[in-house]
């Protein structure tokens, strides 16, 4: 199992470790309920270090990213960020991503159950004139997010953030080394993600801890990341989609831009647009007890299969339990009545619109 | 208290008071699933076998099952857990318990761990 510059300083907190994508990370430190509520009220930092970052340069760069992604690289300018999808001939997505527009080229950061498949992908079909380098062993990622993420970041680093939108990065000094500052995440939050060599972690982690106590600051396990991420109703890839859903599927079509031009997958997403999709990813709400778990049956009121849970959890900010999950289309209106099959039981639920929190 | 209570290897525990038994979890149990957040109870009156999944405990991150350690009929469910499943985290040898069950004649516990025993089983998980 590989480790990330933080493993020590996991264990000295207390977290219970585990085996995620090959990595030994924190699943949680004080508890998923209070960490995810940390998250929602003040701030909490994560270490994302497994997370795989690649970047594309060379004359080829933008040729190859909009070649192996569904979004149009050409709309982004310097500092901006966009969330794409890389897809197979058959529409399939391999991995949802992130792409940052740099000075040079592009950063992809790829998701670490999927960095060496996507690598492999994304090498087998460069573009002429590019150059692919893995830069994830030497860099660690931080995450801050929460409603104090912001007057905590700016302490650090000694800058305002006021202009710094969502979806943006800059490169900013800390300690005479080059740090990658962006305003993302994934907890449905304001908050950032810091890239850095591996050599600062414990020092801005530590101080991350420290500047942030007056905030209220914890530590956030890959547990709460889940029940937040889910709350704010961003798919994960491996459960909500994969190699066997395609974008359109999964509700992601305002990031596939087929007027860029060719890309890996398009014939196959033209056509299924142009068709309709059979099956739709929703959102919905419990009405009745019982939490829908990953892999329980979705049935409509007359108890015939429409689907299957993909995500599920007891919601903490709401109080109740909430999920995602692939019904055939003629169920996938908001509003409309479900049933999910909870172990023996069947409980009513109702498609949502939109996110879950407010 | 917890003197009297006899463990699974399934890290469940039993009080026998005559022919009724009294089912919660171990402490390392509700532990390692972490925040509790729903539990779904049987109904009094189903039957149960031994080795039946008879209630599940639902964590923000996951679900498990607690199994029957015994055959027997569920004469009472902790009622409060409906309102407050963290009781099953705050005090899982008391009032965290889950269900009682009776039993046809006088249980037999003398194959499970008492309470020292199952602490040396459990730093060897």
């Amino acid at each position: 199992m590989k480790q990330t510059p933080l493993t020590a300083k996991h264990r000295a907190l207390g977290a219970k470790m585990v085996d995620y994508a090959g990595f030994e990370m924190p699943v949680q430190y004080a508890g998923v309920l209070e960490e995810h509520n940390t998250v929602r009220t003040k701030v909490g930092i994560f270490d994302l270090t497994h997370m795989g970052e690649f970047e594309v340069t060379g004359p080829g760069a933008l040729n190859t990213v909009n070649h192996v992604t569904t979004n149009d690289a050409s709309l982004l300018k310097e500092g901006e960020i966009q969330y794409t999808c890389l897809t197979k001939e058959d529409g399939g997505i391999i991995d949802d991503i992130l792409v940052y527009r740099t000075a040079g080229g592009f950063w992809l950061v790829v998701n670490a159950s999927n960095a060496a498949k996507d690598y492999a992908w994304i090498e087998q079909h460069l573009q002429p004139e590019t150059q692919l380098k893995d830069l994830s062993d030497e860099l660690t990622l931080i995450a801050v997010q929460g409603p104090k993420s912001a007057p905590l970041v700016e302490e650090i680093l000694g800058l305002s953030l006021t202009d710094l939108k969502n979806y943006t990065f800059i490169e900013v000094t800390y300690e005479d080394v080059r740090l990658l500052l962006s305003r993302t995440g994934y907890t449905g939050e304001d908050g950032f993600e810091l890239y850095f060599p591996n050599a600062l972690a414990e020092k801005l982690w530590d101080e991350c801890l420290a500047k942030g106590e007056k905030y209220g600051v914890e530590p956030i396990g890959l547990g709460a990341r889940d029940s937040l991420r889910l709350e704010a109703r961003m798919p994960l890839y491996g459960n909500d989609i994969g190699e066997d859903t395609s974008p359109l599927e999964a509700g992601l079509t305002r990031f596939v831009k087929f007027d860029k031009g060719h890309f890996i997958g398009r014939d196959f997403l033209e056509k299924q647009k142009e068709e309709g999709v059979q099956r739709r990813l929703v959102a919905f709400t419990m009405i009745d007890k019982g939490i829908p778990r990953q892999g329980y049956p979705l049935v409509n009121l007359e108890g015939e299969e429409i689907g299957a849970v993909t995500s599920g959890t007891h919601s903490p900010t709401l109080d109740h339990a909430i999920g995602m999950g692939y019904v055939d289309v003629a169920y996938a209106k908001a509003d409309t009545e479900i049933q999910v099959q909870v172990r023996k039981k069947l409980a009513r639920a109702k498609i949502i619109k939109g996110r879950f929190l407010a | 208290m917890s003197e009297q209570l006899r463990f699974t290897k399934e890290h469940e525990w039993l009080l026998v008071k005559g022919n009724i038994i009294r089912v919660g979890i171990s402490d390392y149990a509700q532990n390692e699933l972490g925040d509790i957040v729903f539990v779904d109870l049987p109904s009094v009156g189903d039957q149960v076998e031994e080795g039946e999944g008879i209630a599940a405990l639902e964590s923000v991150k996951a679900v498990s099952d607690v199994y029957s350690p015994v055959s027997g009929e569920i004469v009472a469910v902790n009622e409060a857990l409906e309102d407050s499943p963290e009781l099953v985290n705050e005090s899982p040898l008391d009032a965290g318990w889950i269900v009682e069950i009776e039993v046809e004649g006088v249980a037999q516990t003398g194959d499970l761990m008492n309470k020292q025993e199952y602490e040396a089983f459990v730093k060897g998980v």
